[in-house]
């Protein structure tokens, strides 16, 4: 029988979306007592990851991760998601992890705990804890395996009567099928596809973006979605297929693209995305390595885009387009690339349709928001086989926060783009 | 304006949330101006389907937030008017309680957004938007383990983490059964509480009889020695009979030492040497003060009425050196709460220990004042573990002055059990709530 009272600790809501903030808050302590609070989720991949932050009690034995200070930790001052968006694997672990939510439709568990004191915090069983859920599916998403006229992918749909808007979700050269962003875009309301696309485009060469075109019409086809505000958001190598259907497809025409990272190296034209990437990755073997053993791919790419052959011609394209880059973007030379998009298009006379955003100490992958920071992970070269660890780039803190604002005003820009009504469009 | 509005925007914020939290219901995105309808629709475990709606009008953004229902199951600016104003759909059989048996699943409902001022046949119509969005009883880590331990039928809640957390009885009332959902939500702020079924036990069922007074020392005794409980910090909540049952177990009993009581639509008159079986009886013997009202609706209250002035017919609560914590509707028609509430103040103001009584009493409050947010019956078919027969039973209460009871008297019962078992410090986090 313990005669100790604990302290009480509480995440609102303790089930949340993953971009959803949270209250953490910490009660019942004795006044001025150091505490330490810390995250621990257990990966799809058996790996550990953690945060934690270096808290002292007010005088009511109160601490609370939204209002005060971390003096310490994997994140300092006043954070209140600091728990979430610093975590790296702990201590011991493989090197080059990255953590990606692969069934989207079970939450990421979080255990938040409160330990004592700051240093050596882990030498004890922490005093309280909690788990808390972080979703990418809104309850009454429906999530549906395509695999139709030779598209491989999921599609989530938002309850509801609908109609609603569509997009076309690609991620990059890593390969594999994300469904994590299309599950989220879900949850705010549009019909989303999650492409699998590397090693499936295998058309001839006339029909190069024949795949994409399917998969973009059988969103468009779908009885739930409005035939004429299907958009396309793509990161990385998927920017690359949003601006060249942009400007190139005669069968789809997107309301509008998203570009995370954009890639706009269009070195041959009637070859598909996936032979372009193995041809572009296998030049890319030239890539320096820093001291840290890390590949970087930016400089050599730089010297690829510098021909103006080698480049899509975005001046053709017709829709609203939103660029967002990291200016410490490691792997790819994704700050030249929106200035050289910006010079093309104003050439065009079109610059009234460009949006970007461009953020300092920010790496490649700019996720949704508070997901942990990946500077370098592990990647498996898809000719080869070989695997290398691949420099991102940004810096921890910056990174977190373009994600946060990035990913808030790339909503409001679909929002604007996919669900306004004509009548206030034409208003403002 | 009648042109279907397309593209309007509905979120429920937070989309996934416990019983008793609020929530925020937006509506984005529709014409200025224009009337809409917001619904609420759910399906219970027993198939029935119930609604609440409310009526709008979108401001000069197309808007709707914290805005008044003009009309509905609710009116006035009522956050959570779309659920605890839900009713049985027209043409449900009379009679229906919303109560969740399996608190493992959440209550799923579906909010959705109609134009115009619509009052019936919303099967028939294509709302604007949908979301779905889902209410737990246990938060996410807490442990649902059930007791079979010396004989009991219980469930115990542990919450998340380490412990070790001060710890819960959990009792209602006549109608037996072994009722989860508080016990659940109650762990879910960190009481480990172990809601028992002292009426219709495994061994009522299987040998015919009642248990003895043990079996709560029992169920005392199983939460005391786990070893994620605070065994010195230990609370009863009882509903109804269960009152009866935590005022005689906190006064009388050599081995059950609470830390606090809550009572809720209780009273304190029973035989003081009685076990279960012999306090139903006595209350039998009075079924002959039974009343209907004009809807032939089962009014129970004056079973105990007027209260007695027998000693050996009251528990002694100047006796009580525990906190007590007593919640009495004003409207109640099953118990006499609020003269025994009265009561009870006298007793213990002749004892000497009025300081360890709080009363909240809520006019035109029924007799179930549970968790809020879940809908209001007036009355409900009802079957006693005494009378094997079901009878409409006349709880009381106006549906929201009713509300308005539940999620005050929550609010404080939850602020009270944690002054009581966690140590005095104002908390802060059920500022949500």
């Amino acid at each position: 029988m313990t005669q100790v009272v604990p302290p009480i600790l509480s995440v609102t809501p303790s089930r949340a979306l993953v971009d959803e903030k949270f209250k953490v808050l910490v009660e019942n302590l004795p006044p001025g007592c150091p505490v330490t609070v810390r995250s621990l989720h257990h990966s799809e991949d058996k790996d550990d990851w953690e945060a934690y932050g270096h808290y002292v009690s007010d005088h009511s034995g109160v601490v609370s991760v939204s209002e005060d200070l971390s003096y310490g930790g994997t994140y300092t001052g006043k954070e209140p998601m600091g728990l979430l968006w610093s975590m790296r694997p702990v201590p011991g672990s493989r090197p080059g992890l990255r953590l990606r939510k692969m069934n989207v439709c079970t939450p990421m568990l979080v255990t938040v705990s409160v330990h004592s004191g700051h240093e050596g915090f882990r030498d004890q069983a922490p005093l309280a804890s909690v788990l808390t859920e972080r979703w990418y599916m809104a309850p009454g998403i429906r999530r549906i395996n395509i695999n139709e006229q030779g598209v491989q992918g999921t599609l989530f749909i938002p309850p509801g009567p609908g109609p609603f808007p569509g997009l076309l979700d690609m991620w990059g050269g890593g390969g594999g099928l994300l469904e994590s962003r299309a599950a989220l875009l879900a949850s705010h309301g549009y019909v989303s596809l999650a492409l699998d696309y590397l090693g499936f485009d295998q058309e001839s060469e006339n029909l190069e973006f024949k795949y994409f075109e399917t998969a973009f019409n059988i969103i468009k086809d779908h009885p739930q979605v409005m035939p004429d505000r299907v958009g396309i958001f793509g990161l990385s190598l998927g920017s690359l297929v949003a601006v060249t259907l942009a400007a190139y497809s005669t069968i789809v025409k997107p309301c509008c693209i998203v570009c995370i990272s954009c890639n706009h190296y269009y070195p041959a034209r009637g070859s598909t995305v996936t032979s372009k990437f193995e041809g572009v990755t296998r030049q890319l073997s030239k890539a320096r390595v820093n001291e840290d053993n890390q590949v970087i791919w930016k400089d050599v790419a730089l010297e690829f885009i510098t021909d103006p052959s080698n480049i899509a011609e975005v001046g053709r394209i017709n829709c609203p387009t939103l660029l967002v880059n990291g200016c410490d973007d490691q792997n790819w030379p994704t700050v030249e690339t929106a200035e050289d998009v910006a010079r093309l298009m104003r050439e065009a006379g079109k610059e009234h349709l460009l949006s970007r955003l461009a953020y300092p100490d920010t790496g490649h992958l700019i996720e949704p928001p508070f997901s942990p920071h990946f500077r370098a992970t592990t990647f498996v070269m898809r000719s080869s086989k070989e695997k290398v660890i691949l420099l991102w780039g940004g810096q921890t803190k910056p990174h977190s926060d373009a994600q946060e604002d990035s990913w808030r005003k790339i909503l409001s820009f679909l929002q604007f783009h996919l669900y306004c009504s004509p009548n206030l469009k034409a208003k403002i | 304006m009648d042109r279907k509005q397309c593209c309007v925007k509905l979120s429920v914020q937070p989309s996934r949330g416990l019983m008793d939290e609020k929530f925020i219901v937006l509506v984005q995105n529709a014409l200025p101006g224009s009337q809409l309808t917001i619904r609420a629709l759910h399906q219970c475990e027993d198939g029935h389907s119930w609604e609440a709606f409310g009526h709008y009008t979108a401001d000069t953004t197309g808007t709707i937030n914290e805005d008044p229902s003009i009309h509905g199951t609710y009116s006035g600016v009522e956050q959570m008017g779309l659920l605890w104003s839900l009713r049985p759909i027209p043409g449900s059989k009379p009679g229906l309680r919303m109560r969740k048996k399996n608190i493992q699943t959440p209550m799923e409902v579906t909010v959705s957004v109609y134009q115009g001022h619509q009052t019936e046949g919303f099967a028939d119509l294509v709302p604007l938007s949908g979301v779905v969005v889902e209410r737990w009883y246990m938060a996410p880590g807490v442990r649902r383990i059930p007791v079979t331990e010396g004989g009991l039928t219980a469930t115990l809640f542990l919450p998340s983490g380490p412990g070790p957390f001060p710890g819960l009885l959990d009792l209602w009332g006549g109608g037996g059964q072994l009722v989860e959902y508080r016990a659940a939500l109650l762990a879910s702020h960190g009481f480990a509480s172990m809601a028992i079924d002292y009426l219709t036990s495994k061994f009522t069922m299987k040998t015919g009889k009642m248990v003895d007074n043990q079996y709560f020392e029992t169920a005392y005794r199983v939460l005391q020695q786990h070893p994620q409980v605070c065994g010195s910090k230990i609370a009863m909540i009882g509903l109804s009979f269960g009152t009866s049952m935590t005022l005689k177990m906190a006064i009388y009993s050599e081995v059950i030492k609470l830390s606090a009581a809550v009572c809720i639509s209780g009273s304190h008159v029973q035989p003081v040497e009685g076990s279960v079986e012999e306090i139903m009886g006595f209350f039998q013997k009075n079924a002959g003060k039974t009343r209907f009202n004009e809807k032939n609706e089962v009014i129970w209250r004056d079973l105990l009425l007027p209260i007695s002035t027998d000693p050996s017919l009251k528990a002694d609560v100047g006796r009580l050196q525990c906190p007590l914590l007593l919640v009495v509707g004003e409207d109640d028609q099953n118990w006499p709460a609020q003269e025994s509430a009265l009561d009870i103040k006298e007793m213990m103001a002749r004892a000497g220990n009025s300081h360890l009584l709080t009363v909240l009493s809520y006019p035109n409050a029924g007799h179930l004042i549970e968790p809020p947010y879940t809908p209001h019956a007036r009355s409900s078919t009802f079957k006693t573990v005494e009378i094997q027969e079901k009878v409409m039973c006349l709880w009381g209460g106006q549906t929201v002055e009713h509300f308005r009871a539940q999620e005050d008297a929550w609010k404080k019962i939850l602020v009270f059990l944690r002054e009581n078992l966690y140590g005095g410090r104002k908390p802060t986090s059920f500022s949500h709530l």
